[in-house]
């Protein structure tokens, strides 16, 4: 029994160090590209190409990040990324948040048709071909208002947002009701306020799908240089850049040189691009992984 | 609308000789707000998910965009003749296929386990840490992912160095330039995405169960690898098959951006996917009738895995979505 028990400890305790180690490997493996990334975009980008720089910067500047501010189609993609950002999280909450609380009333006869209706898009969908044509016909292509107008009813945020107002007491809008609010009033003044938690956890959905988004841009905007967005104008930068980092041998050193300094100044607009998600995701974290949980229940 | 009587009267009147077409106009007007609030977004939702639908009959056309619906040219199935005696098209159906199997296996795997893994840590700070870092590769762009990926793999680039530090390779290797890795990139590019945020699922799935059955194995001699084989796992199951079934559903449909940002024309054979097939066809050289019949290959064929899986999984492990 003493030694069955002993022999029970080793093996937890040899278990606890298996599972940390192979966790703490994982953590390892998510930031050390970021670190990279981070110290290469402080490096001087002519001492960059020597290559060996892995955890820290050799010889520190801050030069790349002057240079890629005086771009100015980056700057103009700074300011189009920024405005469909908050456009479209804007937009796509309230539309979101009206829709489910329209669905939540189990007193509105539509609500099973809308429901069905809504749930339906999140299985199937007419192509990248018809859609195109479809913008086209709609005259959307080469406007603001395709990165906006597309993505504005998203069937799951909705269910999400549905099930936590159906998660809050009823009692909150009889009482509202009987002061006399109408069903907007109810909605606007009783619900939205109660639903803050969800909407933080939409927002945070919407903004980096909104930030992040490049495919839209490269399909309908690419030819449109006062509407092109960041992640565009990064990925231009770093594919006309690609070729360099293929041929990064000796021979080419010289060439390499005489270049602008691509792989530093590629990092730092990585880093730009980047930074924004992550000075706002820690704050957030608390939010998502519930309303996450909360969709996968009810969707 | 002269006859229509105020919200206020009929409410209260119940009487059963009542036209049935006062009773629907005395709804519609006391849900005139909630209507108001729904019935955009309804409208919304049909031009933007329903209408690309109706575009499918362009599949059936020699669609020619100046031309009115009633004007073009109706081929019946020839452009899917064409797209069946496509070589291409085979070898693309494959790339798909191959990437997206990977996708689901991976991305179901990995995630369990590491979801498993971290509910087994018991310090709070290091697995709050731990869960903050692994989530937020989900919150980059795939621009950026591709971007590091690519710094990463380079010739001189960190996993090269690494690979000729432990003298595993004598020489680089051009892994973005290599056809045979591209699959791999792809998916080892996912993985290091969206582990941690998958986990998040199945890491909320495992608090729930019920902390009794652990105590209880524990009292019956069960080490940690028995508890997580017999309860943890079996615990999860109907959260893994739901996410299982609607995973399949999306088998043809996982993605094209990343395929379009880490390719280049050097390993196309292996990256090219059915919606690039599609959007190179039909919108780069306007081939839309060839272009929307591959997409709504593509959509038909999602709909029936999605049928299918739901039905299999219904009969033989009793779960379904539907």
């Amino acid at each position: 029994m003493f030694s069955k028990s002993i022999n029970l400890n080793w093996g937890e305790r040899s278990f606890n160090i298996i599972n940390y180690t192979v966790i703490a490997l994982m953590v390892a493996v998510t930031l050390y590209p970021f670190i990279n990334v981070l110290a290469i975009s402080f490096n001087d980008s002519i001492d960059t190409v020597r290559g060996g720089i892995y955890l820290w910067p050799r010889e520190f500047t801050l030069k790349n990040y002057n240079t890629i501010f005086s771009y100015t189609s980056l700057l103009t993609g700074f300011k189009i990324s920024v405005l469909r950002t908050l456009i479209g999280t804007l937009i796509g909450l309230m539309s979101a948040s009206m829709l489910a609380y329209t669905l939540s009333r189990t007193d509105f006869r539509s609500r099973k048709f809308i429901s069905v209706f809504l749930a339906l898009t999140m299985y199937f969908s007419g192509g990248l071909v018809p859609i195109y044509i479809l913008m086209r016909d709609l005259h959307l292509i080469g406007t603001f208002a395709i990165y906006v107008l597309p993505g504005l009813v998203s069937a799951f945020n909705v269910f999400v947002i549905r099930s936590y107002i159906d998660g809050l007491p009823y009692a909150l809008q009889e009482s509202a009701k009987l002061d006399g609010a109408n069903d907007f009033q109810i909605y606007y003044k009783v619900i939205l306020p109660l639903c803050k938690p969800v909407l933080a956890t939409i927002a945070l959905f919407l903004a980096v799908g909104q930030w992040n988004a490049w495919f839209d841009t490269y399909l309908y905007n690419g030819n449109k240089p006062s509407l092109t967005t960041l992640q565009y104008e990064l990925q231009k930068i770093l594919d006309s850049t690609q070729q360099g980092s293929a041929m990064n041998n000796a021979n080419d050193l010289a060439k390499q040189m005489a270049q602008v300094s691509p792989e530093s100044i590629k990092m730092a607009i990585t880093i730009v691009v980047t930074v924004p998600i992550l000075v706002v995701y820690p704050f957030l974290q608390r939010y998502f992984v519930g309303g996450m949980t909360l969709g996968a229940v009810k969707s | 609308m002269k006859t229509l009587p105020s919200a206020g009267t009929t409410q209260n009147v119940d009487v059963p000789g009542l036209k049935k077409k006062q009773r629907f106009w005395a709804g519609i007007v006391r849900e005139k707000y909630l209507l108001l609030m729904s019935i955009p977004f309804v409208l919304w939702l049909f031009v933007f998910n329903y209408l690309p639908i109706w575009g499918w009959t362009m599949a059936f056309q020699n669609y020619k965009p100046a031309k009115s619906f009633s004007e073009q040219k109706w081929v019946g199935f020839d452009q899917f003749k064409t797209l069946f005696h496509d070589h291409d098209f085979y070898l693309v159906l494959r790339n798909t296929l191959a990437m997206s199997v990977l996708g689901l296996i991976a991305g179901f795997t990995i995630p369990i386990l590491f979801a498993i893994l971290l509910n087994e840590v018991k310090s709070m700070p290091f697995k709050r840490v731990a869960q903050t870092i692994t989530y937020l590769p989900h919150f980059v762009s795939w621009v950026v992912v591709a971007g590091i990926v690519t710094s990463m793999l380079s010739l001189d680039g960190v996993v090269n160095n690494l690979l000729i530090w432990l003298h595993i390779i004598h020489e680089p290797i051009q892994f973005m330039a290599k056809e045979h890795w591209f699959w791999g990139i792809v998916t080892g590019s996912d993985i290091w995405k969206e582990t941690g945020w998958n986990a998040i699922i199945f890491l909320s799935a495992i608090t729930g169960i019920d902390k009794e059955l652990y105590e209880a194995a524990k009292v019956d001699g069960a080490g940690r690898f028995r508890q997580m084989w017999n309860i943890t796992l079996p615990g999860i199951r109907s959260t893994i098959m739901v996410l299982f079934i609607l995973s399949v559903g999306h088998l043809l449909n996982n993605g094209y951006e990343k395929q379009l940002l880490l390719g280049n024309s050097l390993v196309v054979d292996y990256s090219q996917v059915l919606d690039l097939y599609a959007l190179n066809y039909g919108i780069k050289i306007a081939h839309f009738s060839y272009g929307t019949a591959i997409s709504m290959f593509n959509s038909v064929v999602s709909i029936l895995l999605l049928f299918t899986a739901n039905g299999f999984f219904k009969k033989f492990a009793k779960e379904s979505i539907m």
